[in-house]
């Protein structure tokens, strides 16, 4: 039986259990007296069945999911001739594939063993036996579980509390959710890239500056080992961002100082979502914008002032990178300047200044740290974009500070080297997932500070 | 006033008065310009996708007098459908237009000429001829759909001036195409191979629908996983949560994910989901996963807010006449919230409809020309579709490209036009 199956299945058992335990707090209220002798209401008892027939039920079937195919290919390992037992991992993973298929109906036979066949047709008829097998303990959890809380109603019973304190806990589930999704991105990263740092130092990786993932194909080739030297990357990754910040921070920012200080109600109230439209733009649109329209004119332009420009330069992809940026840092001062009290503002005023003076004197250093703060989240929303860079930047690694170059960034190469087939013990796969490890720290450290200054200045002026 | 007597405060600050005020103009003007720097950047980056994609919504067909040949077609007179099926409709699509120019000549201007038309007109043909099979043996005029080289010409983009080696479209076509338009053989008609096929090598054969339902599908995975349990976190933690450690950590743990970026969550769901659960690459099951961890956040957020938003005297109302606080909680506060926190869903939703970078992770880059029909059957999503046009040299996809930007364009603005009106609706209350 299908895992959706018995899952289904199992939703039709938990219906019947809530109907089963309605009808027994009706059956104990009779006997009682009334209904004014049960302690809930009679559909918590319905609810309190159902749910003690779903939780063992549930905890079984993940427990075979998690089993299942370890168990038969331990199985069917054991079944195979003495030689292929002892094969090593890599080969083993291959040869059983090749089974797998076979009983899948996905690769013909011809090209298989003997033993091979012999093998799949072992794992078809093993594995209808384990998910008959699973279904039935399933579904035997989901009876015990109903039988039990049904044999010991009692009409004083707390069901209701009983019901509440576990839906308590599914949300609390929901919400631990995150952390649980924190930890799989820290384990799931961590983990491939500690298999990279066995093949490549780590001071290598962190310090090295030059950046060649072409991993050989053939063990006799020439330059048979890449190179993965970080270096490069981050410059270039910082140079886009740079650039993007660039036109993000003056831009962002003067709007939003002219938007709350300066302009009338209405043209805010026009002004500010038109150009919130810029950030809810999806990247690749900004990807296709920069690579098919910015980046040839910013070319062309650089031609006819007689500059080299790459095609893709760091430029090009940088500006575009901006303007996806320009409202981000614009609502975030937004915020933080409003968030600045008025009696700032008006004894600056009061004292005959102008609103220019007020505004570069008095509020922009009192709203100095949230600014910052905003600015901080806007890099690491710079150094984690991918569309943009992925369509306009370039491919090689180059260290370079001029933006009229083409450079590459982390983001591209974890892309590059992570689309399309790769085998997943090479280290040019696994250097994808050590990029990913940095990319997550620097992201974090940057939104830990960022946050942290944010909050900081909040409490000053509550 | 003596040259030597000393100045007023008063004096000192009329005569600076000036330079201040005109400091303070200056100002404000650099202020209007950054707003309008803004609204010149969304400008030209909306009409540069408009006036790129505009083009794909037409398409042209070219009237061609087929002789529908028994001897050309290789199926006899009253064929059965399978004979028809698998008839030579592309040789007879080639003589009909060899009859049209006779004096075309040679190998290479013969493969110029039938270059005008699309490779897909063959099935076109095939379909129009099972559709009535007495058109075997008939010579009729039949529209049939132009390459896109050729369709671009007819639109208008193609530079005649050009040298011809810089051009795709070469003269003796440009000759052909001509003689056909002046005798009224050409026709644009509205391009619906772009809203009813899938993926394809040819831009005159490519289409949106599968990348649609690759769409809907993923989405669709996203809402129902991300919604419920969005909801449920936001309302332990504005209701039910004490105040200890670990609802700390769940808070700074809820507020970092949104900042991650969000190919981070695309190495996790190529690591977990992929490579440890075994689920199947390039499908929308997954890619749904990985949306719906990537938008929880989003939704939680904003679902607390409008949850703290609901006024304490219903909260008080529900427990003074007795309901527990669950109670209180499911019958009251969240129907109360819930405009609020489907228009936080609905942001959310948008911001997974347009992400890409996490699906490239987990294999949605595939090439997919069949409409998928599940959650488990490879797809892909518009915007990786865009993508993947993106990186096409042909001109004809280019606009494929902007057109298929625009469709995705009008999904979210319908989507975020439904969060305002939603929120509209919730503030009137």
């Amino acid at each position: 039986m299908q895992t959706t199956t018995v899952f289904l299945v199992l939703l039709a058992l938990c219906v019947a259990s809530f109907t089963f335990g309605r009808r027994r707090s009706h059956a104990l209220a009779q006997r009682a007296g009334g209904f004014d002798y049960l302690h809930s209401l009679p559909k918590h008892y319905g609810y309190l069945a159902a749910a003690w027939a779903a939780i063992p039920a549930l905890l079984v079937l993940l427990l075979c999911v998690a089993f299942e195919s370890s168990f038969l290919e331990s199985q069917v390992r054991s079944m195979l001739p003495a030689a292929q037992q002892v094969l090593p991992a890599d080969q083993w993973g291959l040869y059983y594939n090749q089974v797998l298929g076979y009983a899948e109906g996905a690769v013909g036979g011809e090209q298989l063993e003997p033993a091979q066949v012999e093998a799949a047709q072992y794992y078809n008829a093993l594995s209808s036996t384990v998910s008959w097998t699973k279904a039935a303990l399933v579904f035997l959890a989901a009876f015990i579980g109903c039988t039990v809380v049904i044999l010991r109603m009692r009409p004083a019973q707390r069901a209701r509390n009983q019901v509440e304190s576990i839906i308590r806990w599914v949300l609390f589930g929901c919400s631990f959710l995150a952390v649980l999704t924190t930890i799989g991105i820290v384990l799931s990263v961590l983990f491939e890239a500690l298999r990279f740092f066995r093949a490549i130092p780590l001071a290598d990786f962190l310090f090295g500056l030059e950046w060649s993932p072409q991993m050989a194909i053939r063990a006799d080739q020439v330059a048979a080992s890449g190179s993965f030297g970080f270096i490069p990357l981050l410059a270039g990754t910082l140079l886009i961002s740079a650039v993007a910040m660039l036109i993000a921070v003056p831009v962002g920012l003067m709007s939003a100082i002219y938007l709350s200080e300066y302009a009338t109600r209405r043209f805010r109230s026009i002004t500010k979502p038109v150009l919130e439209i810029l950030a809810g733009v999806p990247t690749v649109v900004y990807g296709f914008f920069a690579a098919l329209t910015v980046a040839p004119f910013v070319r062309n332009l650089g031609e006819s002032i007689g500059l080299s420009v790459a095609s893709e330069s760091a430029l090009a992809a940088g500006l575009v990178m901006g303007i996806m940026i320009i409202p981000f840092v614009m609502s975030l001062s937004d915020d933080i300047i409003n968030a600045v009290p008025d009696s700032l503002r008006e004894a600056s005023l009061g004292m005959g200044a102008t609103m220019n003076e007020t505004i570069r004197k008095v509020l922009l250093p009192a709203a100095l740290p949230g600014i910052v703060g905003g600015i901080l989240l806007a890099v690491s929303r710079a150094i984690g974009e991918t569309m943009i860079v992925v369509m306009a930047a370039g491919l090689s690694a180059k260290l370079t500070a001029n933006p009229l170059e083409a450079v590459t960034t982390i983001t591209v190469q974890i892309v590059t080297l992570l689309v399309g087939d790769q085998e997943f013990d090479s280290p040019k796969t696994l250097a994808a997932f050590a990029l990913g490890l940095v990319l997550f720290f620097v992201t974090l450290l940057l939104n830990v500070v960022a946050l942290y200054v944010v909050r900081r200045y909040r409490e000053q002026y509550e | 006033m003596s040259k030597h007597a000393p100045y007023t405060t008063t004096q000192v600050i009329q005569a600076s008065l000036k330079k201040r005020y005109a400091r303070e103009r200056r100002f404000q003007l650099y202020g209007r310009l950054a707003v309008l720097l803004g609204f010149v950047f969304l400008f030209i980056l909306l009409a540069d996708i408009v006036s790129k994609g505009t083009p794909a919504f037409t398409q042209h067909f070219i009237l061609v007098t087929v002789n529908l040949d028994p001897d050309a077609l290789d199926a006899a007179i009253g064929a059965d459908r399978e004979t028809l099926r698998q008839a030579n409709y592309a040789g007879a699509i080639k003589r009909s237009l060899r009859d049209m120019f006779p004096e075309v000549s040679g190998r290479k201007a013969k493969r110029a000429l039938y270059g005008l038309i699309s490779v897909g007109a063959e099935y076109d043909l095939r379909d129009k001829v099972l559709a009535n099979p007495d058109m075997v043996g008939q010579t009729t005029d039949i529209w049939l759909r132009a390459h896109a080289e050729a369709s671009s010409y007819l639109k208008g983009q193609v530079d005649a001036s050009l040298p011809e080696s810089d051009r795709r479209v070469k003269d003796n076509q440009i000759a052909w195409l001509d003689e056909l338009r002046e005798q009224g053989r050409t026709e644009s008609r509205f391009n619906t191979t772009f809203f009813t096929a899938g993926d394809s090598r040819e831009p005159e054969l490519a289409g949106i629908r599968a990348a649609l339902h690759g769409s809907f599908f993923t989405l669709l995975v996203t809402f129902l996983l991300a919604f419920p349990v969005g909801v449920m976190a936001a309302v332990y933690l504005e209701e039910f949560a004490p105040r200890n450690r670990l609802t700390d950590l769940i808070e700074i743990n809820i507020n970092n994910l949104a900042a991650v970026p969000s190919i981070v969550f695309g190495l996790l769901g190529l690591a977990v989901f992929i490579n440890i659960f075994e689920l199947p690459r390039s499908a929308p099951l997954v890619g749904g996963i990985v949306l719906s961890l990537m938008t929880l956040p989003t939704i939680i957020i904003t679902s607390r807010a409008s949850i703290q938003a609901v006024s304490p005297s219903i909260r008080e109302a529900a427990l003074g006449v007795g309901a527990s606080k669950l109670q209180t909680v499911f019958h009251h506060v969240i129907p109360v919230a819930m405009p609020g926190i489907l228009t936080g869903s609905i942001i959310g939703m948008a911001q997974a409809l347009g992400e890409s970078a996490p699906l490239l992770m987990i294999g949605m880059v595939a090439f997919i020309m069949d409409v998928p029909g599940g959650v488990s059957d490879p797809s892909t999503v518009l915007p990786v579709q865009i993508f993947l046009w993106a990186d096409s040299p042909e001109r004809g996809f280019t606009e494929k490209t902007s057109a298929a930007i625009m469709v995705l364009m009008g999904f979210l603005i319908l989507m975020n036009a439904l969060a305002i009106y939603l929120r509209r609706r919730f503030e009137l209350k």
